[in-house]
């Protein structure tokens, strides 16, 4: 245990070092892109000319003109389009993805692991927005296809992810709608903070994103909506942002309030030693139905109705 | 197909050869909407850039599977060997899933390692070779098969120990190496099938060349010793191309289950020839398993595919199953490879 947290410590700190690296060299370019906007006062040159963009992969893209026909391979990039007021172009999603109304009611194209090339090819996609892990980027890259893989890993990598999307689009004005809908996603995170009941702030928390275990750290952007409500988080940041933590940790940090799925919440008193946490004795645990986690596992623009579900929760357990 | 009797192998390889023909030609009409939605006037860059490579792809990676496992059945002398012995499954998935981390930790980095270059399927390649190579330095050379067998064991369950230590380790990778490891076809382009094409040309060259060795050794090492042959220089030629083989065919289509263990199976049933036969003959009956499988993997459940090592799994273990239940003890006996 020893020797693996060391090296995962090891890992973590190489990642936020090339996390900050990444960012600091991005801020300068996107500056002066928000600029070079601004001196263009009109912005249909703009939308004509070429967007460049280096992806996720590291891979420089460019995308000549506006996507027409796009396909996305993860939840969370669809819903950014979407809600860039550009679901119309979206042609293709993948299996899990189920919000906005209008993505149900487009072909499905598997998950990461299995996604069906040809059914995606049939489509004619201008424009593939998929995860780094996504095993048909080179098959669809080899056939001529605009693939840009994007993976926001936390809220202020989303802000950069919103507005690489918005450029790969052509949309009118990228940046101002951008720059509107991160700003909307802050106020409504700011006013699901603002209803937390007050005896709910400061208490210790454990979220069990998965079942063995596996917990959302301080690190995770679900980590970081726990943090802006005001709840403090017992794995903290040096631990990852989905480690799997040792079943002692929990009990030795004594929560306060647990978040987790219904299907893991089930018998947890007779987990070992956890009739000793404070969280189990007091009833405090809020298990989100299958449904609702699909809100709050997703690194989207819902982040704030994943907020609101979880203020939702809290107060439930403090009436006032 | 059903043909117990055949026992002339120009014939099995005429009837395997308009099999793997027919199944080719199927390979090429089945698309996304399975048999159901099988239809002429289809659009023919899709079945250039999609059908024909993972057709073809499938039917490549299953003779080499094949090929393997002949070579691996013929060189330690036992039934239940297969390309997998020397730990080269292990050594892939390891291979993958620290391309996966490095893939999902490092292209952060806004650079790409020169390794990183090969992409999953290089490092899975990689992965492969390296276990087999260290399976070979732990049993020092080749000349006792039980010593490489037990180092095989030994690097196989070390690699899929340190392989399992990274999933833990990084729960984000956990999908990707397990659809890894249940194999697939469907993502198999036409760089991958001309890479497989060569291989698998060279490796049949010099193993049908070689083969006398296998036959050699049929009879024990000492008789095979007493022929003349340049007994372990052969051995390290033919392990060469086992593993390069597997290697091959691992990196591009993922742990394909079975088909290196029953095509010299299905072969020896209905054929007994030298060696030189039974490989080439390995080879199609490989290709005409696996693409059979490909075949059903996309048409049965049509738009979900089924993980074809799965297929490959059932199917061939049925069929055997029935086979030996027709067979006598004997023609078992006959069939473990040492006719």
């Amino acid at each position: 245990m020893h020797l693996k947290l060391s090296h995962r410590l090891k890992w973590m700190g190489a990642c936020m070092a090339i996390g900050a690296g990444m960012f600091a060299f991005s801020l300068p370019s996107m500056s002066s892109a928000q600029s070079a906007s601004t001196k263009q006062a009109s912005s249909a040159s703009q939308a004509s000319s070429p967007f460049s963009l280096t992806d996720d992969r590291g891979h420089r893209v460019v995308i000549d003109k506006a996507p027409q026909r796009i396909v996305t391979l993860l939840p969370s990039l669809g819903e950014i389009v979407c809600e860039l007021q550009a679901c119309e172009r979206l042609v293709g999603v993948d299996r899990y993805s189920n919000w906005p109304e209008r993505v149900k009611s487009l072909p499905q194209l598997g998950g990461i692991d299995d996604t069906q090339l040809e059914s995606l090819v049939k489509l004619k996609p201008d424009l593939v927005l998929l995860a780094r892990s996504s095993r048909v980027t080179q098959r669809l890259e080899s056939m001529g296809i605009t693939v840009v893989a994007l993976e926001p890993q936390n809220q202020e990598d989303m802000r950069r992810v919103i507005q690489l999307i918005a450029g790969a689009l052509h949309l009118p004005q990228p940046q101002e709608r951008a720059q509107a809908l991160w700003q909307s996603i802050q106020k409504k995170l700011d006013a699901a903070a603002s209803r937390v009941p007050v005896n709910a702030k400061g208490m210790r928390i454990y979220f069990e994103a998965g079942s063995g275990y596996f917990a959302a750290g301080e690190a995770s952007y679900i980590g970081e909506t726990l943090k802006r409500l005001g709840l403090v988080n017992v794995v903290t940041p040096s631990m990852g942002a989905f480690p799997q933590v040792n079943p002692e940790f929990v009990v030795k940090a004594n929560p306060q309030i647990i978040f987790m799925g219904e299907r893991t919440a089930t018998d947890l008193k007779n987990r070992p030693g956890w009739q000793r946490i404070e969280a189990i004795a007091q009833q405090r645990i809020c298990a989100f139905t299958p449904a609702q986690s699909d809100i709050i596992v997703r690194s989207g623009p819902r982040i704030p109705e994943a907020a609101d579900l979880m203020v939702a929760c809290l107060k439930r357990m403090f009436p006032e | 197909m059903n043909a117990r009797k055949v026992h002339s192998a120009g014939r099995l390889a005429l009837q395997l050869s308009v099999l793997l023909l027919l199944l080719v030609g199927l390979g090429a009409l089945v698309g996304s909407e399975g048999f159901a939605g099988m239809q002429l006037q289809v659009d023919l860059s899709l079945i250039a850039d999609i059908r024909l490579p993972r057709t073809l792809g499938a039917c490549l990676a299953g003779a080499l599977l094949g090929l393997a496992g002949a070579l691996a059945q013929g060189l330690f002398r036992n039934p239940l060997a297969d390309p997998f012995l020397l730990g080269s499954a292990s050594g892939a998935s390891l291979g993958v899933a620290i391309g996966m981390v490095l893939l999902t930790q490092l292209s952060q980095l806004n650079m790409s390692p020169w390794f990183m270059r090969m992409g999953i399927t290089g490092m899975a390649f990689m992965g492969a070779w390296l276990a087999v190579a260290l399976s070979l330095v732990l049993s020092w050379g080749v000349q006792h098969t039980l010593r490489l067998l037990l180092a095989g064991v030994v690097v196989g369950v070390v690699f899929g120990a340190v392989a399992s230590l990274l999933l833990i380790m990084f729960p984000q990778i956990q999908g990707s190496v397990q659809s890894f490891m249940l194999g697939s076809t469907a993502y198999v382009s036409w760089a991958a099938c001309g890479l497989m094409l060569a291989v698998l040309v060279a490796s049949w060259l010099v193993s049908v060349a070689a083969s006398p060795l296998l036959d050699g050794l049929a009879l024990g090492e000492s008789t095979a010793l007493s022929l003349g042959l340049p007994v372990k220089s052969l051995r390290w030629l033919m392990l060469a191309v086992l593993a390069l083989c597997t290697a091959a065919a691992v990196a591009q289509t993922g742990l394909i289950a079975f088909v290196g263990l029953a095509a010299p199976h299905l072969v020896r049933a209905r054929v007994k020839a030298v060696h030189g036969k039974t490989l080439s003959l390995s080879c199609l009956m490989g290709a005409v398993l696996l693409g059979a499988a490909d075949l059903l993997a996309r048409g049965l459940m049509a738009p979900l595919e089924l993980p074809v090592g799965v297929l490959t799994a059932i199917l061939g273990g049925g069929y055997m199953l029935f086979l030996m239940r027709g067979m006598s003890t004997k023609s078992v006996a006959h069939a473990g490879g040492r006719s």
